[in-house]
């Protein structure tokens, strides 16, 4: 099984530390991975934007650089949508691609982790891998709950996982959205932060950092104590609590 | 100065009333959740909806056989049965209805359709008393506005706006905000609308081509009181309400009000079939730009609507920007699909209103894929739509980036030096929208790329 890894174009630029931990999670499964250095983006902010026929160039570049590998796992699962739904068809010559849990629920079947994250947390449930890739049943679908994302968490040593008011309400990133209708993103995160806070969570995490990046981005700027971190991060943190704090 | 505010422009507006904003997310929300213990109740929930989006495809695939079969019903009931084209088609129909029969005083149960063809305008520019029956169509009547919701016209005032408009055009006490006592009043108010009207207008939620009779949804009986009373009825129906069987009709009773507001059912359901003896019944069939877009094929699923506005509810944008800032009729979701169809250039925003989470496909009782639309849509305008130069040099700039790795690292490698080293009023200028409220990420020293390359490709 080759796995070829993914990382977001700005997860590479600004957060290295989530493409590592992902690529550490991976290796340490004993996962045959390797990341592709010609690789750029999914060619989403384009498509997403209107303008899908930009992001043809970006879509054939990733086709070129993951042909040889049997998946493609990439720790957003946004990215991971978009790649699904628009870059691949289906085919059975394709990679089949992954979202970094579901990969390591549902293809490594993963048990246990020997991470260790002593903190309140609270996950973010972000819409296009919640609803898209259904890394976790939607509170508006009826029927058996599971959440890929939360089995995972609980395998972590010292993690108190948070229940929030409304557990799937959309944080107002949206990619362009952000800029475009400022305002209502802004008071979308703001909202969703406060559902954090009144619940004593330190530790925001998420199974995409573009969500978890925008209300970083307001935590920072109302320089409020709660973090934020990749899922990733977690499953493959090893800090204690001195360490941290 | 553009004529139409962008929807971004009208929700900074809103929001500017942080309270207010707050109040009406936590309101909408609450109907949410109402919806989600009464979905939760039917175990064939999932079941239920996909029933009711496949008889709503087969309905769209012969939306022609089945109006003629309901139309030759209906005509045979003794309905009169009259086609419009158009809005103003729709509305002349009413015209001539009311001027054959001699008719000044109407009352209306609610109906979006009136309002997407503007018919109280029209009618009150002519010189007729027009008087909408539904509390909360009645009281944005009073206060000159049009609805910012379809199930919940008035949902954008509070208690003590509706007091205040009460007392300015009922007479009640001043500062008086207590809800029983201003129903009562309408109450009042209304019956004597009812007793007054010699034509009753309604809506049509369902139309059923088997049998040529039509039902209609209220929580008020508005509908029934001002039919029963009336001497002409007048049902104004889009054509893609129908349902080919009265058998189906089961299955989106209990779908419709559930979503709505979470009721079991609507505490009305009235099925009318011919007119009373002595009495008359008209029953306008109307286009308004339905058949195209039937023929748009990615979006003639929009058409399935049956305007329960769960997905207003559940949408966070809708929740946090209320109803005015969508500039159409029918605003939120389903309205962000079905706009462009009618004035592409007007709504042009609306399908970016969104940041695509899905929430109203999930919630939709008849499975419209919301959020896919608005992507669709979002692709149509930016070939159809007013050109926004500076946003499409922008988008071909980095697919041309993106698509070149050697340019996407060095440009990567110059943003990152450059944020680094810029002095932050540099960084946080005016034209920096993200930073506006928020931080921009923290710079690295290295990316990953840079990294791999280091630790694991030497």
């Amino acid at each position: 099984m080759k796995v070829g890894l993914f990382i977001p174009c700005y997860v590479d630029q600004f957060y290295p530390q989530v493409a590592i931990a992902s690529l550490e999670l991976l290796e340490s499964a004993g996962v045959d991975v390797d990341y592709p250095l010609k690789q750029t983006c999914c060619g989403q902010p384009m498509a997403n934007s209107g303008y899908q026929e930009y992001g043809e160039g970006p879509a054939a570049l990733f086709r070129e650089n993951f042909s040889e590998f049997d998946y493609v796992v990439c720790p957003s699962g946004s990215c991971t949508l978009h790649t699904k739904d628009h870059i691949y068809s289906g085919k059975e010559n394709e990679p089949k691609v992954y979202e970094l849990c579901e990969f390591l629920t549902d293809v490594l079947k993963i048990k246990e982790l020997t991470a260790d994250f002593p903190f309140k947390v609270g996950i973010h449930a972000s819409c296009h891998g919640l609803r898209g890739l259904n890394l976790a049943k939607p509170s508006e679908l009826m029927g058996v709950e599971f959440n890929k994302p939360k089995q995972l968490l609980e395998m972590v040593n010292g993690i108190e996982l948070i229940e929030l008011t409304r557990k799937d309400e959309c944080c107002g990133f949206g990619g362009t959205f952000a800029v475009l209708e400022e305002a209502v993103s802004v008071g979308m995160g703001k909202d969703r932060i406060k559902d954090h806070e009144e619940h004593g969570v330190q530790v925001i995490t998420g199974a995409d950092m573009s969500c978890l990046m925008h209300l970083e981005g307001i935590l920072r700027r109302d320089k409020s104590p709660i973090k934020v971190m990749h899922i990733a991060e977690i499953l493959n943190a090893k800090v204690s609590k001195t360490q941290n704090q | 100065m553009k004529a139409t505010p962008t929807h971004a422009a009208a929700a900074e507006e809103f929001l500017k009333d942080e309270e207010r904003s707050h109040w009406h997310d936590d309101t909408l929300w609450h109907v949410r959740s109402k919806r989600d213990v009464a979905a939760q109740k039917i175990p064939e929930w999932e079941s239920l909806r996909t029933t009711a989006s496949q008889i709503k495809d087969n309905v769209l695939s012969n939306l022609d056989q089945l109006l003629l079969q309901f139309e030759k019903n209906a005509i045979e009931n003794g309905i009169e049965v009259l086609w419009a084209k158009d809005a103003d088609e729709h509305n002349q129909h009413v015209l001539r209805i009311l001027e054959e029969n001699q008719v000044k005083n109407l009352v209306k149960s609610k109906s979006i359709l009136t309002e997407e063809c503007g018919l109280n305008h029209f009618l009150e520019d002519k010189g007729y008393d027009v008087v909408d029956t539904d509390l909360g169509e009645r009281i944005i009547q009073f206060n000159k506005q049009v609805p910012s919701h379809i199930v919940m016209p008035a949902i954008h005032l509070k208690k003590k706006e509706i007091g205040d408009i009460f007392h300015e055009h009922l007479g009640t006490d001043a500062g008086a905000d207590d809800p029983a006592y201003l129903t009562e009043a309408a109450r009042q108010h209304l019956r004597q609308k009812f007793i007054q009207a010699k034509a009753a207008i309604t809506g049509v939620n369902f139309g059923i081509a088997e049998t040529g009779g039509f039902v209609v949804c209220t929580n008020e009986g508005n509908a029934d009181m001002g039919t029963h009373l009336a001497d002409l009825h007048i049902a104004c129906m889009g054509i893609e309400k129908l349902i080919p069987r009265a058998a189906d009709l089961g299955v989106f009773l209990r779908l419709l009000a559930r979503s709505a507001t979470g009721q079991s059912i609507t505490n009305y359901t009235s099925h009318f079939h011919r007119p009373r003896p002595g009495k008359k019944m008209y029953l306008i069939l109307v286009d308004n730009g339905r058949t195209n877009q039937l023929g748009r094929e990615d979006f003639r699923n929009s058409l399935k609507c049956i305007r329960c506005g769960a997905c207003m509810n559940t949408c966070p944008i809708y929740r946090r920007s209320s109803g005015f800032s969508y500039g159409s009729t029918v605003p939120g979701p389903i309205g962000s699909i079905l706009s462009p169809g009618m004035d592409l250039k007007k709504h042009s925003s609306l399908p970016f209103a969104s940041t695509l989470c899905g929430s109203c496909t999930d919630v939709c009782p008849v499975k419209i894929n919301i959020h896919e639309q608005l992507y669709k849509w979002r692709q149509v305008i930016t070939k159809e739509g007013p050109s926004q130069p500076s946003k499409k040099w922008a988008m071909r700039f980095g697919g041309n980036v993106m698509s070149k790795p050697k340019l996407f690292d060095m440009m990567g490698n110059l943003a990152r030096k450059s944020l680094s080293i810029s002095p932050r009023g540099f960084v946080y200028n005016s034209f920096n929208a993200w930073g506006k409220h928020r931080e921009l990420p923290e710079v690295p020293k290295e990316s990953f790329k840079e990294w791999y390359r280091k630790n694991r490709k030497q």
